[in-house]
């Protein structure tokens, strides 16, 4: 295992104003990739989506602490973890199928797993009931040196 | 995140700015319903030009105008997507679900 060049932390509680500064922080501290507008996009988004799952979720009816981790690796690859403290998952397999929500009358779409799945390059989820969930993502940036080069 | 409603003809054209997450979809879905549900119009535009971040809670935003317009008979088109927000769209398959426009102005979306 590779050790990460930089890291960083955040935790923030679970209201949905934090939302949008969940995904700006992460794609604060991404920004020093140099990442593609496409691919700073694809990050927000997939954060957007695990931070909202925390939120809308997790810590249902209460409010909770959310717990962002991020490191860099010499490759080029971000990693970013996305924890929290809330009901847990039953069956995470199930709960990842895309279209799948048990917010049915709150307007969830139920892709919020398959967004996380397809913008990223890797996504794990691992879950306890009554224990919490932590969902960690992996996307590589390309370099551009040839570009920057030029 | 903002809404502007248009209204012309009976047709109601939603203008959206700004970051669609689950906490701005909650004030535009409290705005546009609350409109929606007097006039009733036959077509709601909800148009994105001004829109710069999407994530599935606009999803379930565009999904529940589609039940909501149906209640009276009417549709949803969905306008002037940039390509970021076009990824996702797509994603959901919401094309099976309302119409997607181009380039939309607003002399064009009245004729
Ligand atoms: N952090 C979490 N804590 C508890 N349950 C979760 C969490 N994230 C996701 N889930 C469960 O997985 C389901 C699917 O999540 P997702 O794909 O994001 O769709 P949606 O949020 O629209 O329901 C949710 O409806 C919920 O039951
Ligand atoms: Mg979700």
């Amino acid at each position: 295992m590779m050790k990460p060049t930089n890291e960083m932390a955040v935790s923030f509680l679970s209201c949905s104003a934090n939302e949008s500064f969940g995904r700006a922080a992460v794609a604060a501290f991404a920004a020093q990739l140099d990442p593609t507008i496409d691919e700073l996009s694809d990050i927000k988004t997939a954060v957007s989506e695990a931070v909202t799952n925390c939120i809308v979720h997790a810590y249902r009816d209460t409010l909770g602490v959310i717990y962002i981790t991020c490191k860099l690796y010499e490759d080029g690859r971000l990693s970013i973890r996305i924890r929290d403290k809330g009901c847990g998952i039953e069956d995470v397999e199930k709960a990842m199928q895309p279209l799948f929500t048990t917010s049915e009358n709150e307007e969830r779409a139920g892709l919020g797993f398959a967004v996380m799945e397809s913008f990223m390059d890797k996504l794990r989820v691992t879950s306890k009931p009554g224990k919490g969930t932590t969902v960690t993502m992996y996307k590589t940036i390309k370099r551009r040196q040839a570009e920057k080069n030029t | 995140m903002g809404v502007r409603l248009l209204l012309k003809d009976g047709e109601m054209t939603a203008l959206l700015s700004g970051e669609i997450d689950h906490h701005s979809a909650r004030e535009i879905r409290t705005e546009v319903d609350e409109a929606a549900s007097k006039v009733k119009p036959k077509r709601l535009t909800l148009d994105f030009s001004g829109v710069q971040f999407m994530d599935s809670s606009g999803i379930g935003l565009v999904m529940g105008r589609c039940k909501l317009l149906q209640m009276w008979g009417g549709s949803v088109r969905v306008a002037n997507l940039n390509p970021k927000i076009e990824k996702i769209v797509s994603l959901a398959g919401l094309n099976q679900l309302c119409t997607i426009v181009k380039d939309v102005n607003y002399d064009e979306a009245y004729e």
